[in-house]
């Protein structure tokens, strides 16, 4: 598609931020959109946050489950942007009307202690560039409507990102086997999903090298200080006012997420 | 009322036979739907019973249907409570014995070696937790005698809760060690990741799952008896493990299980 027709999906896309009102699915709107298009279109939105005065803070990767990618017909995740405002506080009531249909998904963060610059990463280059591991939970939203998303979809909207919640406790890599750590996802105290961090692409590790062999190539580096969500070890759980989601990642600590009751 | 002659007795014999001869069927509740939870443990008893008689040693119990993705999988919603006897050992690095088995599955579990006698009714999760001496990581394989898993309560019941064989990991640590809630598994098929799960999805806990058995079996007349096994039912949803296959259930702090699918039965 053109980049008049670029920026018009891209406008939707805030405009369905600012109004609080999901659009069709770009593929039915745009009928000649194809997948290069897609982190065109998630750029021109970047863009235009970064000149309002927003800042990068990190990435999330996602569709890194193999159930995920099988459900969109893909076989490579994908990334969005981490903003300085997708950031709430643990235990203090996350607003409930900047959402349009959040959903969560419990993960690891990492933080990185140096910079991370693809292509030609190695998994000992990720680990020497992170500099520890906080347990996470994941905000996701779609600015689409019923979340009826394909891959371009997702990717043009960010990824579906919407926030993230980090928790306090950091650990270094050095003190556990990443992949056998595991998640039990409790909502208002009941236990809603389980897993290991190892469901994330055999290791959030490889995540993290791809993201940075990715986006590596276009000139975008990792830097230190950034947040990587590598990928959600259990299925999304909607969200609905006054929800409290816990994820209890054993020796890594515990994030909470707690939705204000109204807005 | 469809017309039929099945008993306890008769089918006990059918199933032991099913077993034998690697026979799947349909599930008896279609000729008799008064097939209940009761009258399972009944013909799940008689089949114990004739284990026994031909020189079985009992060693154990297993639990079936305790997490959530295991109830929705089979449509049944409690969990229950079979026995485990020595034929069901499969030793370390020995391969599934696909020639004793119909169209076996695999499921990690955590499994307790009991260090008291637990004695129903009223236990507690904390209590049953406290009877435990050991704790050891483990997968069941798992088989049925029914065409496509397919069966109601009062069926798998008397199936002995779908038992095949079982085999236990390396690491054998005393309970106090572990947070079971937290003890994470991941399972691997030909090196691909194909689900994971934590000692949460058992029930919450699985002494929970450990409780539920004393208690259950108090109502048939049982204690679980100091030194037995309890296989505490699958973490995530059975996964398939072809003839050929490799397979690996890595635990957080209990070591890794491996095994080997075996060979076509010819």
């Amino acid at each position: 598609m053109d980049s008049a027709l670029q920026a018009k999906a891209a406008k939707d896309l805030l405009g369905a931020y600012a109004s609080r009102t999901p659009i069709p699915p770009l593929i039915e709107t745009f009928t000649e959109i194809a997948f290069e298009d897609a982190y065109v279109i998630q750029k021109l939105q970047i863009d235009e946050l970064l000149a309002d005065g927003r800042v990068v803070k990190g990435h999330k990767v996602g569709l890194t489950s193999a159930a995920m990618q099988k459900q969109l017909g893909v076989s490579q995740p994908d990334f969005g942007h981490l903003l300085d405002d997708m950031f709430y506080l643990e235990n203090m009531p996350i607003p409930m009307d900047v959402w349009l249909q959040p959903r969560i998904e419990p993960e690891i963060a990492f933080v990185l202690g140096r910079p991370l610059q693809g292509p030609g990463v190695t998994i000992a280059d990720a680990i020497r560039a992170v500099d520890f591991v906080l347990p996470a939970i994941e905000l996701v939203d779609s600015r689409i409507k019923d979340w009826k998303i394909g891959i371009i979809d997702t990717i043009a909207d960010n990824a579906s990102s919407g926030g993230v919640v980090l928790g306090g406790k950091p650990t270094k890599l050095t003190d556990v086997d990443l992949r056998l750590v595991g998640c039990t996802l409790y909502k208002n105290g009941q236990i809603v999903g389980t897993g290991a961090n190892g469901a994330v692409m055999g290791n959030p590790l490889n995540s993290l090298v791809w993201l940075a062999n990715t986006v590596g190539p276009q000139g975008v580096t990792l830097e230190p200080g950034h947040v990587v969500l590598p990928g959600s070890v259990t299925k999304l759980q909607p969200v609905a006012p006054g929800d409290t989601f816990v994820a209890n990642w054993g020796v890594l600590g515990t994030a909470t997420a707690r939705f204000a009751k109204e807005n | 009322m469809a017309e039929h002659n099945w008993t306890v007795d008769s089918v006990a014999t059918e199933l032991l036979a099913c077993e034998a001869e690697r026979r799947d069927r349909v599930k008896f509740t279609d000729e008799w739907p008064e097939l209940d939870v009761e009258t399972g443990y009944q013909i799940q008893d008689e089949t114990l019973r004739r284990r026994l008689e031909r020189g079985e040693q009992l060693i154990g119990v297993k639990l079936g249907l305790t997490s959530r993705a295991k109830q929705e999988r089979m449509g049944v919603a409690t969990p229950f409570v079979a026995w485990l006897t020595d034929a069901m050992v499969l030793p370390a690095d020995l391969p599934v014995p696909q020639d004793k088995l119909i169209h076996p599955r695999i499921e990690p579990e955590l499994v307790f070696i009991m260090g008291e006698r637990l004695e129903g009714p009223g236990v507690t999760g904390a209590q049953a937790l406290a009877a435990v001496s050991h704790v050891l990581g483990g997968a069941e394989i798992i088989d049925s005698r029914y065409k496509d898993f397919r069966f109601l309560a009062g069926d798998v019941v008397a199936d002995n809760a779908s038992s095949g064989a079982y085999m236990t990991g390396p690491v054998a640590l005393p309970p106090e060690m572990l947070d079971l809630s937290t003890e994470a598994v991941l399972v691997e098929v030909d090196g691909a990741i194909v689900d994971s799960a934590t000692g949460a999805a058992i029930m919450g806990h699985p002494a929970e799952a450990l409780a539920l058995a004393a208690n259950d079996l108090a109502k048939r007349g049982h204690a679980i008896e100091a030194g037995w096994v309890v296989l505490t039912g699958g973490m995530t949803d059975a996964v398939f493990a072809p003839p050929g296959s490799s397979v690996a259930c890595h635990f957080t702090n209990l070591g890794s299980v491996y095994f080997n699918g075996g060979t076509e039965p010819a």
